[in-house]
């Protein structure tokens, strides 16, 4: 079975401006939306089409996370996963521990290819992928906008700051994507009521032997500092002008 | 006692001026001991590029036919191997470190500090989350090795006129040969660097076209400044992906920002918050981007960019 894992994490809708609890514990996330973090949509999309040119027979779909992150692992199984796993927590697991988690499904599952998303929205890490990749010792492409899956080998285009950097791959291999890989298709109700009678398998994080906590003590979570409000200008000359006063033309 | 490890960041012949902010971040720790790592296949011209940084105590380089590229997986094994007896080891927060370091922390066993926007003691650092809508303050515990990646908008380059050492070092570990590079491609624009530029010159959607953003391209020209780009203007095909900027392209600091048809989606904003003075130009007049602007113009960039390209050169 030619197998893909991809990683759905369930996190505050990007649409969502958060706000700082006023206890400075973290940020308020009752009754607020929740969606698949949009880069593992786009992580998932892509395992999808892969499957779909006949280069993959199953996707599975692997999220940590509290029950209700049953909801976003449906969506996913909706949009075409074959199959889910929730790994069911409370705690917010760190990059490592879920990096060490994903090891362990990789030995049981067995894929050519884990697709993750390459940062989530939420703690915006980036790390889950990179640290995957080491603790199974494959190779790792990170912030993927082109994937081609050829005889064992994948040929990968990454964003980089320098521009775009291809680099070839032997599978199975580790990637992260990035924005512009694809475009995540809509799910279609009939796919809602379809995804309600696939396997959907929850396993508890206590299985997997690794630490709950994370490793580092969260101090304090403070509101963003705020820019000072600015002055309008009504046209080119008063613009001009203003930069002038500044010093920064 | 600290003893910190920066990865330098470089192309083969130049130091990347991240670098330099990781080590003014380093220097925030009182008594750090930093020195400099570069791995290259001859890293005798960077490395003395390095060991001109103010601040910087010794310059290990590691020779080795492996690093003509920067990939993760061959750099990460020599990273680990080189940190022992450090307490700290960190990386800028520009592709090439976030690429890396959480691979090195995987391989140390411990968790990764990403993005420190500020050192509030050797083990406590702040750092943004939710795109920026909320600064976290975390510790690392004490025993841990510290694996950092520093957001580099938000230091300084360190001062120039050090004399470090220069240290040729091995890492003997097996290097993998599963990952292998096969090309870059890149603007040469010969514009000035977008993360480096002191003036930042951006335009969106609203230019409407590849052509169109050449007026981006013009004003910037003339008030020598980079050139850089919202998500949807890059995704519109107007510019290539690295001039965009935001929560998942560049995050930069310039003394002067000017977005043009940008309306501020709070991903951009992300991008741009560092900026000494930020210039919104936009028609509509209630664009989030103004919110965050210094100087506010609403007109029609059509009209505007040429005005005032006319009035900057006169």
């Amino acid at each position: 079975m030619r197998r893909i894992m991809v990683g759905v994490k369930r996190v505050v809708d990007y649409n969502v401006r958060v706000r700082v609890k006023s206890d400075n514990t973290g940020v308020m996330t009752d009754g607020v939306k929740m969606s698949i973090n949009p880069f593992d949509e786009i992580a998932l999309e892509e395992a999808l089409r892969i499957k779909e040119k006949g280069l993959a027979d199953e996707v599975v779909a692997v999220g940590i996370g509290p029950g209700d992150a049953q909801q976003q692992l449906r969506t996913a199984l909706a949009m075409g996963a074959d199959r889910a796993i929730l790994v069911q927590t409370d705690a917010v697991v760190p990059p490592l521990s879920v990096a060490k988690i994903f090891r362990q499904l990789i030995d049981k599952e067995q894929p050519f290819l884990v697709l993750l998303g390459k940062q989530a929205i939420d703690d915006d890490n980036g790390q889950a992928p990179q640290m995957l990749a080491a603790l199974w010792d494959r190779p790792q492409a990170v912030s993927c906008s082109k994937v081609e899956i050829t005889d064992g080998k994948a040929t990968v285009t990454r964003e980089v700051d320098a521009g775009l950097e291809v680099l070839e791959l032997d599978l199975p291999a580790v990637m992260s994507v990035d924005l512009r890989l694809n475009e995540p298709r809509y799910v279609k109700l009939p796919d809602i009521m379809k995804a309600k009678k696939k396997p959907l398998d929850t396993m508890s994080l206590a299985d997997f032997g690794v630490p709950e906590t994370a490793p580092f003590k969260v101090v304090r979570v403070d509101p963003p500092p705020q820019r000072s409000k600015g002055v309008m200008v009504k046209d080119v000359a008063e613009l001009v002008d203003a930069l002038k006063k500044k010093g920064l033309v | 006692m600290s003893r910190i490890l920066i990865v330098a960041e470089h192309d083969g012949t130049r130091l990347n001026p991240s670098t330099s902010k990781c080590v003014t971040c380093a220097a925030k720790i009182a008594g750090a001991d930093i020195d400099v790592l570069v791995l290259a296949v001859d890293g005798a011209a960077v490395a003395a590029q390095a060991a001109k940084i103010s601040g910087v105590g010794k310059v290990l380089v590691a020779n080795n036919a492996a690093n003509v590229e920067p990939i993760a997986a061959v750099l990460a094994p020599q990273v680990a191997k080189l940190s022992a007896g450090y307490s700290h080891v960190f990386g800028p927060s520009t592709t090439f470190g976030k690429d890396l370091m959480p691979r090195v922390a995987a391989l140390l066993g411990v968790g990764q500090v990403s993005d420190i926007m500020a050192v509030d003691g050797p083990h406590t650092f702040k750092r943004p989350i939710y795109a920026g809508n909320a600064v976290l303050t975390v510790e690392v515990p004490a025993d841990a090795t510290v694996v950092a990646t520093v957001r580099v908008a938000s230091f300084e380059a360190a001062a120039e006129g050090g004399g470090a050492a220069v240290e040729n070092v091995t890492a003997d570990v097996p290097l993998p040969s599963h990952t292998r590079f096969v090309s870059r491609s890149g603007a040469t624009s010969g514009r000035p660097d977008l993360q480096t530029a002191s003036r930042v010159v951006a335009g969106g959607r609203a230019l409407g076209s590849a052509d169109g953003f050449k007026l981006i391209f013009s004003l910037a020209d003339r008030m020598g400044a980079a050139v850089g780009a919202s998500r949807a203007a890059v995704d519109a095909g107007y510019v290539p992906n690295d001039l965009q900027i935001g929560q998942t392209g560049k995050i930069i600091a310039p003394e002067l920002y000017i977005a043009i048809g940008i309306s501020g989606a709070i991903q951009h904003m992300t991008g741009i918050k560092d900026a000494r003075t930020i210039v919104a130009i936009n028609k509509d007049g209630e664009a989030p981007i103004f919110e965050a602007a210094d100087i506010g113009l609403v007109g029609d960039l059509f009209t505007v960019l040429p005005e005032l390209e006319k009035q900057l050169s006169g």
